[in-house]
């Protein structure tokens, strides 16, 4: 197993965002986070990176239950592109390598290979702020991926593209990740966006996030987004996950509601901690 | 952009060209009920820039060099200071009311008293520049810091980043548009802040040369100075602009 969830529950403060999560993801199997938005899909990326405890319950990548030990085995890619602005495509898409201790001309040359595979060629010197929404994507993609470790976790990558280029990037990703074969979690909240890139979508509900469901995507699918997101199976799998996530959304409504004050306290804190 | 440079320039020429007139023509004086002399037309500033280019050089080279020595120790010990807060919240605590406090006494008195501690010589000069410029470079720095994005942090957490690689590649590069602010106040008041030091006791420099011209009546003299340093100003702060440009080149 590749990334095993046992009981996995996570608080901030009083907050409680995940409760009682099982999860277990073979090698090289890709599976998606769905739910609504405070559900904690982001929370449990950041637990299986390391960079969060859970309060209760076990979070495990490739055997390494330590926060470190997550941390050196599962890549992260925020929401935001987060690319830095005074590196070019190239330094931004080997800053892992760099910092890891290798040479500048090495760490590039690494990288600079997956700009030919991944359909970057000709952008390597370009800067961030001169690429557009979709080939910034790509670029923070490859960072991810330059940082070698066997399990990826992606947090809405396309959220912030237009409906067009996250189509097309859509398409793109899914080839990335067929030829590379890594263990994915992505999270998403687009079921189509997820069944097309997943094997498996799992469903949570609204906060705390418990599993609701989880659907297979119909497999084969073809390639070509607009050809697999027609099929039957897969608009089947996807009205059996529209259902299970409206369920878990009134699950969550029926929840006791969190207190404003207490949220805000919440939000302010976690910031603390970051700065 | 040609717009942007002729049109300034326009409004000095015509400035200094009505000067010219209102002086030569004794407009001036009459207005203030004082000498002619007293009130030296822009032609015989250019004469007196000529003339003693030689000792103006010379004492515009005494101050220049108060300046820089200064803002270099400045910017730097701003610079340190911001890093290493940076990195120890126990330091930045303990040492920036200290800071502002310091910044908090005027020049004025701190110059006599250095006059007295180091002497005539440009050191005293050189420690007031410095404190002056320490503190615009620590706090515009420091607010840099604080721009950081704790998402981008968390990011090269994960891209197996040491806190010092955290700090090269993403804390420092986003305080550097901070840290060229700060420095371009500093590069401004260090000039006033040398004349100052100059004036609690100094054998030379252009302060000493201006007190020394204008008790003795010699105003063209004076305004000949203003006008080396009012030189001297503007190269400063260009060349920090420029600076920043060469090295802020994502903005």
């Amino acid at each position: 197993m590749s990334v095993v969830a046992r009981g996995l529950s996570h608080a901030y403060g009083e907050l409680r965002s995940l409760e009682s999560i099982e999860l277990e993801a073979q090698p090289g199997e890709v599976v998606a986070l769905v739910g609504p938005s405070g559900c904690g899909k982001s929370t449990l990326l950041e637990l299986a990176c390391g960079l969060r405890e859970p309060t209760a319950g076990t979070i495990a990548v490739e055997g390494s239950a330590d926060a470190a030990g997550r941390l050196s085995h599962c890549a992260y890619m925020p929401q935001r592109d987060l690319l830095l602005p005074w590196f070019s495509a190239l330094d931004n898409a080997a800053l892992a390598l760099r910092n890891r201790g290798a040479g500048r001309a090495e760490a590039r040359s690494r990288a600079g290979e997956l700009f030919e595979r991944f359909g970057l060629a000709g952008f390597e010197g370009a800067r961030p702020q001169e690429l557009s929404g979709g080939m910034r994507q790509r670029v923070a993609f490859l960072r991810t991926l330059v940082a070698g470790k066997p399990v990826l976790a992606l947090d809405e990558p396309f959220a912030s593209l237009d409906a067009i280029s996250r189509a097309e990037m859509q398409e793109w990703l899914a080839g990335a990740l067929r030829a590379d074969g890594r263990t994915v979690l992505l999270v998403s909240h687009d079921l189509e966006e997820a069944l097309y890139l997943a094997d498996r979508v799992l469903v949570l509900s609204a906060r705390p996030g418990r599993l609701v469901k989880e659907v297979r995507a119909p497999d084969p699918r073809a390639a070509d987004r607009d050809g697999a997101v027609t099929d039957p199976a897969f608009v089947a799998a996807r009205e059996e996950a529209l259902r299970a996530l409206r369920e878990g959304a009134h699950r969550g409504a029926a929840a006791p509601a969190v207190p404003y004050d207490s949220y805000m306290g919440i939000r302010n804190s976690s910031e603390g901690e970051e700065g | 952009m040609i717009l942007g440079w002729i049109l300034p320039v326009l409004v000095i020429a015509a400035l200094i060209g009505l000067w010219q007139i209102a002086a030569a023509d004794g407009a001036i004086a009459e207005a203030l009920n004082i000498e002619p002399f007293l009130v030296p037309s822009p032609a015989e500033v250019g004469d007196a820039l000529w003339n003693s280019r030689s000792l103006l050089l010379e004492n515009a080279w005494v101050t220049l060099r108060e300046i820089l020595v200064g803002l270099g120790f400045g910017v730097l010990l701003g610079i340190a200071l911001s890093v290493v807060m940076r990195f120890s919240w126990l330091v930045r605590d303990a040492f920036y009311p200290l800071a502002v406090a310091l910044q908090a006494v005027p020049v004025v008195v701190i110059a006599p008293i250095l006059v007295i501690w180091f002497g005539y010589g440009i050191w005293p000069k050189v420690i007031i520049v410095a404190l002056a410029c320490f503190f615009p470079v620590l706090v515009a720095t420091l607010d840099g810091f604080r721009s950081v994005d704790p998402e981008a942090v968390k990011m090269m957490r994960t891209l197996d980043a040491s806190r010092w690689a955290t700090f090269r590649r993403v804390e420092a590069p986003t305080a550097l548009p901070s840290f060229f602010s700060g420095a371009k106040i500093a590069v401004a008041v260090a000039p006033i802040v040398a004349l100052f030091a100059e004036l609690a006791g100094s054998n030379s420099g252009l302060m000493r040369l201006i007190v020394e011209d204008n008790n003795n009546f010699h105003e063209a003299r004076v305004f000949a100075a203003a006008v080396v340093l009012a030189v001297i100003g503007v190269l400063l702060v260009g060349l920090t602009a420029l600076a920043q440009r060469l090295v802020v080149t994502w903005r």
